[in-house]
C-alpha cells in the first residue's frame, strides 16, 4: 500500500525543455515509481474548426493543411474526401494514385522522423542524426513533386493538382531504392541494438484489451496485436487496388511500437512502387463546382500517427456550416496514463513520444462541464484571460509592476 | 548477433566523408524548379477579374487598377502568404507564375509588402499607384520587369 504522504506531485509542462509542444503532465510519484498521471491539453487551441466557417472550400482545403505540420495532406486530404462526397463528385483513377502516392510519402517522412524523435527521447543521437538525414530523401522529393518540403497543397477539390512525368517517377523509384536499402539498416539496427532494446523493452506496455477498450488508433494499437488500418479496412484513395499488408507487433510497448514504424516503411516502398508502375492514364481531376451542395459526410484516413476523423456539413454556399476534426493524438492520449502505471519517471518522455503525438493538431475548443454532466461553461477569449490573470495573482504571481516598466521602456 | 555499438561501424565509416549538410549561406541551397516560391505577376497578362483574390486563404494578394486603362497592378503581402500557389491556379490568364525565389526575409514589415506596379498607359492621366511609394518597390526583392 503507497503511503499518500509520501505521494510527491510533480509537473511537466506546459513549458517544458524536454517537451516540444505545449501540454501539461501532472504525475504524481511514489520515489521514482509512477503512482498516477493527469494530462491536461488546450494550451494550443487556434480555432480552426471555427475559421474554417468563414472560409470558401478552396480556402479551407489550406487551413486543414495546417491543421497539422506533419501529417498536412493526411488532413487535407480527410477534409476533402468529405467535400467530394458531399458534392457527389468523382475523383479520376489517376488522381486517386496520385494522392497516394503523396500519402504515402508523407508516411515515410513522418515516421523517419519519429525514428530520430523517439531514438533522441532514449539519449541515442547517433540514430537521430543519420535517420534525419536519410529523411532529407523523401523531403527533397517532395519538394520536387509538389514544390515545398511539408505543406505539399497537393490536393484540389475533386482530385490531385501536381502530375508526374517521367523524370520524376525515375527520381522516385532511385530514392526509394537508397530509403530502402537504409530502412534495412535500421531494422538491423532494432533488432540487435542491445542497448535499445533493453531500453524499449517493457516501456509504456498497453494489452490488446486496454488498446480495444480505450480506441487506440494507429502504429501505436497495432504494435499491440490489434490490426486495424483505415486504409484496409475502409479504402479511399487507390488503396483498394494496391497490395499491400498492415503491420503488427506483439510486443505491446515502445519497442513493438519502434517495429511496426520500421515495418510500415517498407510497406510504403512496395505502395509507391506500384503506384509508379500501375498509374493509370487520363485526367487527374474532375472539375469541382464553388457551391457544394446541402449535405454531411464522415471520412476516414490512415495518416501516420493513426485514423484521422474529419466532418463536413455543407448548406449549398461556398462556405462549410461545421468541420470537425478528430486527430488521431485526441484518442491515442488517452492510452498514455494506462501505458505508464508502474513505469519509472524517466520512462515518459519516451513513453509520450512513442504515440507521436500532436498536441496542437489535438486542441478544440474547451468546455468546462461538471463531472455529473451539468452545469457546463464556456470561457470567452476575454474571460479566460481575466481567468488566467486572477488565477495567478492568487497565487502570488503578479506581472502588473513588470508590465508597466516593459511600457515605459518600450517607450 | 545481439551486442551493443551496432553503429559504431557507420559512425567509421562516415569519419573520412564530407558533412551531409550545406553550408548555407556560404553555399547556395538548390531548390527544384517547381519549387513554390515568390510569386511572379505579369501585368500585361491580367485582366483584372480578380479570382485571385478570391481563392487566396490568406488575403495576400490584391489586385488595383492603374489609370483609367484596363491596366493592373498587384500587391503582395509577402509576410502574410503562405505560398501555396492557389492563386496561379485560379487565375485562367496566366498573369501569375511561381518562382524560386525562397529568400524573402526582411529586416522591416514594410519591406514585406511587394509592388509588382504597371504603368498607366501615357494617354491617360498620370495617377500614382494608390499603395505604393515607389522606394517601397525598390528595397522589395527584384521586380519582374526589372
Ligand atoms: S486571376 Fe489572373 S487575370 Fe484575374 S485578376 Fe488575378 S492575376 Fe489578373
Ligand atoms: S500563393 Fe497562396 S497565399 Fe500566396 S498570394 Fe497566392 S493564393 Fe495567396
Amino acid at each position: 500500500m503507497v503511503n499518500p504522504e509520501k505521494i510527491v506531485k510533480i509537473p511537466i509542462g506546459p513549458q517544458h525543455p524536454a517537451l516540444k509542444e505545449p501540454a501539461c503532465f501532472t504525475v504524481s510519484l511514489n520515489g521514482e515509481k509512477l503512482v498516477d498521471l493527469d494530462l491536461r491539453l488546450g494550451y494550443n487551441h487556434r480555432g480552426v474548426e471555427k475559421a474554417a466557417e468563414g472560409r470558401t472550400y478552396t480556402q479551407n482545403m489550406y487551413l486543414f493543411e495546417r491543421v497539422c505540420g506533419i501529417c498536412s495532406h493526411s488532413h487535407a486530404t480527410c477534409f476533402i474526401q468529405c467535400v467530394e462526397e458531399v458534392a457527389g463528385l468523382e475523383v479520376p483513377p489517376r488522381g486517386r494514385f496520385l494522392r497516394t502516392l503523396i500519402g504515402e510519402l508523407e508516411r515515410i517522412h513522418s515516421h523517419f522522423l519519429w525514428l530520430g524523435v523517439a531514438a533522441h527521447e532514449i539519449g541515442f543521437d547517433t540514430l537521430l542524426m543519420y535517420s534525419w538525414r536519410d529523411r532529407e530523401v523523401v523531403m527533397d522529393l517532395l519538394a520536387m513533386l509538389t514544390g515545398n518540403r511539408v505543406n505539399y497543397a497537393a490536393n484540389v477539390i475533386g482530385g490531385a493538382k501536381h502530375d508526374v512525368t517521367d523524370e520524376q517517377k525515375a527520381a522516385i523509384l532511385k530514392a526509394v531504392d537508397t530509403l530502402e536499402e537504409r530502412t534495412k539498416y535500421y531494422i538491423e539496427v532494432a533488432s540487435e541494438e542491445t542497448t535499445l532494446i533493453a531500453r524499449l523493452s517493457n516501456v509504456g506496455r498497453i494489452s490488446l484489451e486496454d488498446v480495444k477498450r480505450l480506441g487506440t488508433v494507429g502504429p501505436t494499437a497495432r504494435a499491440s496485436g490489434l490490426s486495424q488500418d483505415a486504409r484496409r479496412d475502409d479504402p479511399y484513395a487507390a488503396y483498394k487496388e494496391v497490395p499491400f499488408s498492415v503491420i503488427t507487433d506483439t510486443h505491446c510497448d515502445v519497442y513493438g511500437r519502434t517495429l511496426v514504424r520500421v515495418g510500415e516503411l517498407m510497406e510504403s516502398y512496395k505502395i509507391i512502387r506500384y503506384v509508379l508502375q500501375n498509374l493509370p492514364d487520363g485526367p487527374i481531376a474532375a472539375k469541382a463546382p464553388r457551391k457544394i451542395p446541402a449535405g454531411e459526410a464522415v471520412s476516414r484516413y490512415e495518416a501516420p500517427r493513426g485514423e484521422d476523423v474529419h466532418y463536413v456539413r455543407g448548406n449549398g454556399t461556398e462556405k462549410p456550416e461545421r468541420v470537425r476534426v478528430r486527430a488521431p493524438t485526441m484518442v491515442n492520449l488517452l492510452s498514455v496514463p494506462k501505458m505508464l502505471e508502474g513505469n519509472n519517471l524517466a520512462d515518459v518522455p519516451i513513453t509520450v513520444a512513442a504515440i507521436d503525438p500532436c498536441f496542437s493538431c489535438t486542441d478544440r475548443a474547451i468546455r468546462v462541464a461538471d463531472a455529473d454532466g451539468g452545469n457546463a461553461q464556456v470561457f470567452s477569449w476575454e474571460e479566460s484571460r481575466r481567468f488566467g490573470i486572477d488565477w495567478y495573482r492568487k497565487n502570488g504571481v503578479d506581472f502588473t509592476d513588470v508590465n508597466k516598466r516593459l511600457a515605459q521602456r518600450l517607450k | 548477433m545481439k551486442k551493443p555499438g551496432k553503429m559504431l561501424a557507420e559512425l567509421l565509416r562516415h569519419v573520412t566523408k564530407r558533412p551531409a549538410t550545406t553550408q548555407y549561406p556560404f553555399k547556395k541551397i538548390d531548390v527544384p524548379a517547381t519549387y513554390r516560391g515568390r510569386i511572379v505577376f505579369i501585368s500585361e497578362n491580367c485582366i483584372g477579374c480578380k479570382l485571385c483574390m478570391r481563392d487566396c486563404p490568406a488575403s495576400a494578394i490584391t489586385i488595383n487598377k492603374v489609370g483609367e486603362e484596363k491596366i493592373f497592378e498587384a500587391v503582395f503581402d509577402l509576410d502574410k502568404c503562405i505560398y501555396c500557389a492557389q492563386c496561379v491556379l485560379s487565375c485562367n490568364k496566366k498573369a501569375l507564375m511561381t518562382s524560386t525565389d525562397f529568400e524573402l526575409a526582411q529586416i522591416t514589415r514594410k519591406n514585406l509588402r511587394m509592388v509588382y506596379d504597371a504603368k498607366p498607359k501615357p494617354p491617360a492621366p498620370p495617377k500614382e499607384p494608390v499603395v505604393a511609394p515607389p522606394a517601397d518597390a525598390g528595397a522589395a526583392p527584384a521586380s519582374p520587369q526589372a
